[in-house]
């Protein structure tokens, strides 16, 4: 079983190699991540916070957008790509469980991810450390958020095969990826921002809040980042929330829906009929 | 010797429509069974239902002694789908590797395996830069990785130039000689003929006829054309002495049933000095595989 797992995410990561996408990623997080390490030197010496450590929230800001975008944008194609080139009839005939041939896709999408991120995230901590010599101390807040991503990561990678699975056609899978990026990752914030506002402090705002916060990935993930780094005063907009709920809830929230994901893309993969 | 596939009264239908009409067929270790029938017959259905891929609605299949498409019948399985596709951002190598890794075999008889179906020299380029038939050739690569026991072929010789259809059918004669069954699909029976030990027609998904290329003749039972040449001047007197004979660009034809033949041939080396020659066309390949094919009102 390994063996056909290691098989097919070597191929996949050689595809994905050539088709650019491993370029691509690395280039995105490594600019991103520079910009605000650039961006984000200003506010260091009133806060009394290490440098390393506001890079740190701020990256968790720009990975709860990146992160998802990439892995969608690397998914989408999963299984839609194959029916559209004729290839998967082929190779469903071979000895390989459908559960195996989406696994060996999320190792190979998940090294591209992890690259990508590495290289992002390793950049905004030698910028800080360069500026800052404290930076020593937020480097588990960074090492917290690297692991975390790419948890985030294969959630939305899950998603991404789900949905090329029900869509059957890549443009198709394009559509409803970039949809659940949207609904996810923007619109979702927007709602609930609106929501707290109009509930100016009721029911909603102190009950319903922190269960919808945990019941998106993204958020949960921005949540835990928040919540365990010592910078929580550092990113303003979610620390009150932060503060309310519990870090072993956001932590399963960040664990969970991994598992979650991959489970619908494995029960929507058996589903395609080649 | 237990068959390598039994299929019995397999019955397939897609939205009201019947794709496969009750067919049986046992397909037995080493032979060599060629599948006939126009665009839409039912071929590649009863392929894919004997690969697994998709249900079928009653009767029942066996592929060498387990459920189409379990684990243990795809393990002894090989494929060739119908216009082979690949990833065109692998190379060929690559690609076979990856078969060979996912049937547990070693990844570095790729190249080998690529001699065996003459594509060596292309094995490092990508297979975005090949022929169709240089991915037919991929295809047929990757079929005969591990000893299959059962070759599904799906039109496989469509896009192959005439040399490369004769190393095909030799390399196919090796696999059936080692014991291997082999299916093949086609739309001709020129393409077949002489390299199948038998030949299957479907029409419209049902199993019109079924035997050896010799079976298929009799059971026609097409007429025979015979095609007299006659010396100056004596071409009028030997029309008018056979029944049903036409004149044609000063040679005399005419068709007779397969058991007339010889009684006619009789007759005409009777005319002696005045016939020059006679020529005796038995009905072509395309004719019977119409006749089969065609019965249902077409």
């Amino acid at each position: 079983m390994m063996r056909r797992i290691l098989a097919t995410a070597r191929t996949e990561f050689r595809i994905a190699l050539r088709n650019r996408w491993v370029a691509i990623a690395v280039v995105l997080m490594a600019l991103f991540a520079l910009v605000l390490s650039a961006a984000g030197s200003a506010p260091t010496g009133d806060l009394g916070v290490d440098r390393l450590s506001v890079t740190v929230a701020s990256l968790t800001s720009l990975a709860v957008y990146l992160v998802p975008l990439v892995a969608l944008l690397m998914s989408f194609d999963a299984v839609a790509g194959e029916v559209e080139r004729g290839t998967l009839p082929l190779l469903l005939t071979y000895p390989v469980a459908r559960a195996e041939i989406l696994t060996g896709k999320l190792l190979a999408h998940l090294a591209v991810l992890a690259l990508a991120v590495l290289a992002g995230y390793g950049l905004a901590a030698v910028a800080a450390f360069w500026t800052d010599s404290a930076s020593l101390a937020g480097l588990p807040a960074l090492v917290r958020l690297g692991w975390s991503s790419l948890l985030l990561g294969a959630t939305f990678l899950g998603a991404g095969y789900a949905l090329s699975s029900l869509a059957r056609r890549p443009s198709g899978a394009a559509g409803l990826a970039m949809g659940l990026w949207l609904g996810a990752v923007v619109l979702y914030d927007l709602g609930l921002l609106a929501a707290v506002v109009a509930d100016d402090g009721g029911w909603f705002t102190t009950t319903a809040f922190p269960f919808a916060l945990l019941a998106n990935p993204a958020d949960a993930f921005r949540l835990y980042n928040l919540a365990a780094s010592e910078a929580t005063a550092a990113a303003a907009g979610m620390a009150g929330a932060a503060s309310t709920i519990p870090l072993w809830q956001s932590a399963a929230s960040v664990l969970l829906w991994p598992l979650l994901a991959l489970t619908l893309a494995t029960l929507a993969f058996r589903k395609v009929t080649p | 010797m237990t068959p390598t596939l039994t299929i019995s009264r397999l019955t397939k239908s897609f939205a009201g429509m019947t794709a496969l009409d009750a067919v049986s067929l046992t397909v037995e270790p080493g032979a060599r069974v060629a599948l006939l029938g126009h665009n839409g017959a039912g071929k590649s259905t009863m392929m894919k239902i004997i690969l697994g891929l998709i249900p079928f609605d009653s009767g029942t299949v066996e592929v060498c002694g387990a459920a189409p498409g379990s684990a243990a019948a795809r393990a002894q399985v090989a494929y060739l789908p119908e216009n082979a596709a690949f990833h065109p951002a692998l190379t060929g190598a690559e690609q076979i590797a990856h078969y060979l890794s996912l049937r547990g075999e070693n990844p570095k008889q790729a190249l080998a395996l690529l001699d065996r179906v003459g594509l060596h020299a292309a094995a490092k380029r990508r297979i975005g830069t090949y022929s169709k038939g240089m991915r037919q050739r991929v295809g047929l690569a990757q079929a005969l990785i591990g000893k299959p026991r059962l070759l599904v072929l799906d039109e496989p010789t469509s896009g192959l130039d005439p040399v490369s259809r004769r190393d095909f059918y030799a390399l196919l004669d090796g696999l059936a000689a080692e014991g291997a069954s082999i299916l093949l699909s086609s739309h001709a029976l020129t393409e077949v003929e002489a390299r199948t030990d038998r030949i299957l027609i479907l029409s419209q998904g049902r199993m019109v006829a079924t035997g050896t290329l010799a079976d298929l003749r009799r059971m026609a039972a097409l007429p025979v054309s015979l095609h007299v040449t006659a010396r100056n001047g004596y071409a009028s007197e030997i029309a008018a002495a056979l029944p049903g004979a036409i004149r044609a660009e000063g040679d005399v034809r005419l068709d007779c049933a397969q058991d007339e033949k010889l009684g006619l041939l009789a007759r005409i080396t009777g005319f002696g000095d005045k016939v020059a020659d006679i020529e005796v066309v038995p009905p072509s390949l395309e004719d019977i595989y119409s006749h089969f094919s065609r019965r249902d009102g077409q």
